[in-house]
């Protein structure tokens, strides 16, 4: 209930800074408004969607980027430089605890995190290289695939590995975790580790072009494709995703990409979002949240389709 | 079993690089939220003058980063470490320490994987280590 009422005054607070705006009562356009009724927006915003990104199981990123690019003022590569940096500080933010429980793997993340960082560098070259309404369709069109991945990808708590590959064998990746929640210890391993590799590859490409954190993919690619367990792979695709992000991120900042009115407020309102979303976890059903994000992605992605095809500006 | 136990069980599960690796990422995640709040409150608050004046950032923040770069004379790269008493400068040494705490992780890995004669994971550490130090220099973007 307080966290109810949490998501009510965040709301009042957006609503009331926007109709205090002059310029917003007048209906003026978005250069004309205040300064300050953006980062706040943005702000309360992040604060929102960080609350609901963790119980849905995904990244602050891929709620952050169709969303703030469809509907705030900024050009498109500041919002990917600030959602970047949103999905990278949520992952950094949780990464120790994590790997602490042993519910993040530093054999099973390394090599695949070195092709996608490197692949994310490649992403964010290109992705500043194309005209903004080239990746605003693009994005738009991903958005949409994230959807159709959302609604139709099955999942596999301790998917059956019979044997692992030659690559995952001479790596040595395998190992132990404990479940607290089956309350056992969970031997893994994996298989079609190559697979794997080339998946990531296209995986860190995608994040670094879209400034998307690439959770939506590394799940699946993990559990599905190379058989780890869901809650590892949960782990591990966050860890994976604060070294791909963090790359990616150099290359937005060097690029003068990173515009710290947008970056800042982003970053703090999905941390604090994200430690109240923890809480909400235990009181809200995860599949109600998880509709809840699959209709706002598809509206964002419909939005950012529409925005890069020039229909809906 | 009660709690301590429960979060003991789990640590004996941690590899000691898992371990080594979490402890310099939560330092460097703390440091950088730190740093990053406190130089946003010292922008947003007017308290250290801006190079972009706040008022102006509704007609900037539409252009493209090259366009904006151009007409508000920032600097591309690092070149941004010149102008530090800027206020709109000051977030970024947050979120350089957020982005950076990765590559001191993987350093602070070397010593172990070394000790260990791990030599397949410290080849990988290494080539981590060197394309995060590629993105961060600049190399890829200057000239662009």
């Amino acid at each position: 209930m307080r966290v109810l009422r949490l998501v009510a005054g965040t709301a009042m607070v957006l609503s009331s800074a926007w109709c205090a705006d002059p310029a917003w009562a007048a209906g003026e356009p978005a250069a004309a408004m205040q300064w300050w009724v953006w980062p706040l927006s943005l702000f309360v915003i992040c604060f929102v969607l960080g609350m609901i990104a963790v119980p849905a199981g995904v990244g602050g990123g891929v709620l952050f980027v169709p969303i703030i690019s469809g509907f705030f003022p900024f050009h498109l590569d500041f919002v990917r430089g600030a959602g970047l940096l949103v999905a990278l500080a949520s992952a950094v933010a949780a990464g120790p605890g994590l790997l602490r429980a042993g519910l993040a793997d530093l054999r099973l993340a390394l090599p695949l995190a070195l092709l996608a960082s490197a692949s994310s560098i490649a992403g964010a070259l290109i992705g500043l290289a194309l005209p903004a309404p080239v990746v605003q369709t693009a994005l738009g069109a991903t958005i949409l695939g994230i959807v159709a991945l959302m609604c139709a990808a099955s999942k596999s708590e301790f998917p059956q590995v019979a044997r692992p590959d030659s690559l995952a064998a001479a790596l040595r990746i395998h190992g132990v975790f404990y479940d607290a929640v089956h309350r056992r210890e969970i031997t893994w391993q994996v298989h079609r580790t190559p697979l794997g590799l080339v998946l990531f590859l296209g995986i860190g490409m995608l994040a670094g072009l879209f400034g998307l954190g690439a959770g939506w993919a590394n799940v699946p690619a993990l559990n599905l494709v190379m058989g780890v367990p869901l809650r590892l792979s949960a782990g591990s695709s966050g860890f994976i995703l604060s070294i791909v992000d963090s790359s990616a991120v150099w290359v937005y900042m060097n690029k003068g990409a990173v515009l710290a009115i947008v970056a800042a407020p982003s970053v703090i309102g999905m941390m604090l979002g994200a430690f109240i979303g923890a809480r909400l976890l235990t009181i809200i059903r995860a599949s109600t949240i998880r509709k809840l994000v699959i209709a706002v992605l598809l509206a964002a992605g419909l939005r950012a389709l529409a925005k890069g095809l020039g229909l809906w500006m | 079993m009660d709690v301590k136990d429960e979060g003991e069980k789990r640590r004996a599960y941690a590899s000691p690089e898992q371990l080594r690796y979490a402890r310099v990422l939560e330092a460097g995640m703390k440091l950088g939220l730190c740093v990053l709040v406190a130089g946003f409150l010292g922008y947003v608050s007017g308290v250290v003058p801006a190079h972009v004046p706040l008022a102006q950032l509704p007609a900037l923040w539409s252009l493209a980063a090259p366009d904006y770069l151009r007409a508000t004379g920032m600097p591309q790269g690092w070149g941004w470490l010149a102008m530090l008493g800027s206020g709109d400068i000051l977030p970024l040494i947050g979120i350089t320490v957020l982005a950076g705490i990765s590559m001191l992780c993987f350093i602070a890995l070397l010593p172990l994987y070394a000790a260990r004669r791990d030599w397949i994971y410290l080849t990988i550490t290494v080539l981590e280590i060197g394309v995060l130090a590629l993105a961060a220099s600049g190399l890829l973007t200057a000239g662009h």
